[in-house]
């Protein structure tokens, strides 16, 4: 039994390393829906995008940390610029548009950026190395690849800091009062379209390290732009506007699908990862509508 | 249509939703209908009518998605799955029991009914982004079902060969004897789609749309009009797989996966949403798009690009062109091609004395 047990806990593990992983990611999300309404199905091709200027950088052959720590600081730079951008010429005339037009416009530009990739940086898939020891983690009965560990750390730390930010900055806390109320924020004196414009740099920031970090475990191609579909059961299941919700979310989504592989798979042939969050999230949609920490709205006609 | 009024003398409701405004509108219809039915087939190569097959079933599928995002004002990110689910129920029914298109069609448009209906039962207590998120839960679970299930998808490949359709021994084999099948239900759909919004149907789908609370309160029951325009739009959605099954000759889940329902999303943003010309308009754009820019990089871009790149190139290309004309309508005109056809009529109404 203790096997089992043993198994049991790899998976545990596993599940909680790399759920924190889509937590990285679906923060992005939860940071631009919480402050703006706005929804991004682009966050994928944000991180493929992240993960390939990365791949680009570390493949001028510095030194391994330099060339780690030159990669972090361009492609960080640019992400926030491409933030910046984006807010300014596809966002903010869409302000006050039915939700299907937001939604189209980032599918939209999920398109172009995933049509422009393979034209500018060629097909192939690229390697990003980062500065880490290659043994893995052993704890207890898992062994845990080390970027997967680094992974779950760089969440952890990215959670604690915003949390931080939203709680106790003073920018912060204007943004949740544009969050909260754009009119009244407004009429308080807040400059609404420029922390429209941060949330969107934030979002930036947030993909530019989750690119690097999911670039560097599965390597950078088209491809990685798929695990922005693993966002929407993260923050529904969490909550589309609640940070705590996205770890909260990103935790159960990693440990339903290590537990689904390990468990269903031998019986149905495969792929239950990629179909059991949808499957859950199907069902909490059904109970409680606005995720578990969601907060419902309220409706006046 | 194509028709320029002396004055407007409606003076009843009846005229104004009436389907021809002018007696001359019946002429127009009877032009377009010449053109399609005759001029066309007989004045095309196999080619070209291939192509305006491709765009008969994207307009039906088009007008499907646009009774639910246009006019009652719901989303779906799931058309392909529902496509997929109307294409197998047929393809199953036409291979095990041996059934006829004139059956298998129905069916298939009622399997993706029910599903749909099914996936949109959500939309009661969700709107907007989370709804979004649950339709393309859909479309995830359907796609893995349809792959995981050989009962459904006839084992390997999950694809299902299907016999081409035949109507009193006349088998449709060929381009041009399709082009006759295909081009009668898109007509078809085009004629129920007007119909169907000028109706109490109809107009209770826009009423939900602009204000579904208000709409509830006026006594419309929501739930009730919400599931049935899912389920109306999965029908044409699912009659839309089975015609592109007929047309391939093969049922394939691969045919209709998330980019399917985003390519019929675009269409009717693109086109325009809530109007029937403007689903028209959008399924010849997008079913263009790829074909234009394909013929244009092979013949321009070799100029610029090896053969081994042409191939990324061209795919990319499409890609991004096709997003990117999304973006560009959705902040520049909202309203579509629809928009700007009736702008240009506007303007030939009053020529050339536009003051």
């Amino acid at each position: 039994m203790s096997e089992d047990l043993g198994f049991f806990i790899a998976l545990l593990l596993n599940g909680v390393s790399i759920g924190l992983m889509y937590s990285l990611i679906a923060l992005g999300f939860v940071l631009v829906y919480k402050s703006t309404d706005a929804i991004n199905f682009a966050q994928g091709e944000f991180v493929m995008m992240a993960a390939l200027f990365g791949a680009v950088v570390v493949g001028f052959n510095v030194s391994p940390i330099v060339g780690a720590i030159a990669a972090v600081v361009v492609v960080l730079a640019i992400m926030i610029g491409f933030g910046f951008a984006l807010e300014r010429v596809v966002l903010r005339p869409l302000l006050g548009r039915p939700i299907v037009a937001v939604i189209m416009a980032t599918i939209g530009l999920a398109s172009v950026l995933r049509g422009l990739t393979p034209i500018v940086f060629g097909g192939e898939t690229r390697a990003l190395p980062l500065p880490i020891p290659d043994d893995p983690v052993v704890i207890g009965p898992a062994t845990l690849p080390p970027i997967q560990v680094l992974g779950a750390g760089v969440a952890i730390l990215l959670f604690l800091g915003f949390n931080w930010f939203f709680k106790k900055s003073r920018m912060g806390v204007a943004m949740r009062a544009v969050a909260d109320n754009q009119q009244v924020a407004q009429a308080m004196g807040i400059n609404v379209e420029r922390y429209f414009a941060l949330a969107w740099a934030m979002a930036g920031i947030v993909s530019a390290l989750g690119g690097i970090v999911w670039g560097s475990m599965l390597g950078v191609d088209v491809q990685i732009a798929v695990v922005g579909l693993k966002v929407f059961p993260v923050v529904i299941l969490g909550g589309l506007d609640s940070i705590g919700g996205a770890m909260v979310g990103g935790l159960i989504v990693g440990l339903v699908e290590s537990l689904a592989s390990g468990y269903l798979d031998p019986y149905v042939g495969g792929g239950t990862k990629d179909f059991a969050p949808y499957l859950l999230m199907i069902l909490v949609l059904m109970l409680r509508p606005y995720g578990i920490f969601g907060k419902r709205q309220i409706e006046r006609v | 249509m194509f028709h320029r009024e002396a004055g407007v003398f409606k003076t009843t409701y009846a005229s104004d939703m009436a389907l021809y405004p002018l007696p001359i509108a019946k002429w127009t219809m009877v032009a377009l209908a010449v053109l399609f039915a005759i001029v066309l087939p007989a004045s095309l190569e196999e080619y070209y009518l291939s192509i305006l097959n491709l765009i008969f079933i994207a307009v039906v599928g088009a007008l499907g998605l646009n009774i639910l995002v246009g006019y009652t004002g719901q989303i779906s990110l799931g058309h392909g799955a529902f496509m997929s689910v109307g294409a197998y129920t047929a393809a199953n029914l036409a291979v095990r029991l041996g059934l006829p298109f004139w059956l298998t069609l129905p069916a298939g448009g009622l399997m993706a009914a029910f599903i749909g209906a099914l996936v949109g039962i959500p939309s009661l207590r969700i709107k907007g982004l989370y709804l979004a998120i649950a339709t393309l839960a859909g479309q995830l679970i359907i796609e893995w079902t349809i792959n995981h299930v050989p009962a459904i998808s006839g084992g390997a490949q999950a694809s299902i060969q299907v016999p081409r359709p035949d109507l009193f021994g006349f088998v449709l084999n060929t381009q041009s004897r399709l082009y006759y099948f295909l081009l009668f239900f898109a007509a078809l759909a085009i004629v129920a789609t007007l119909n169907l919004m000028r109706s109490r149907i109809g107009r209770a789908f826009i009423a939900v749309r602009d204000q579904d609370i208000a709409a509830e309160i006026i006594g419309i029951d929501i739930f009730r009009y919400k599931l049935l325009s899912f389920a109306v739009s999965s029908f044409y959605a699912g009659v839309t797989g089975v015609l592109y099954t007929y047309y391939l000759g093969i049922a394939n889940y691969e045919q209709f996966q998330l980019g399917v329902s985003i390519d019929f999303l675009a269409m009717i943003i693109i086109g325009g949403l809530g109007s029937v010309l403007g689903s028209i308009f959008g399924a010849i754009f997008v079913t263009l798009l790829p074909i234009v820019i394909r013929t244009l990089m092979e013949n321009v871009g070799s100029l610029f690009f090896s053969d081994s790149e042409l191939a990324n190139v061209v795919s990319g290309t499409r890609l991004a062109v096709f997003g990117g004309l999304i973006i560009f309508f959705l902040v520049i005109e909202p309203e579509g091609l629809n928009r700007l056809w009736r702008n240009v009529r506007s303007y030939f109404r009053v020529w050339p004395f536009s003051y």
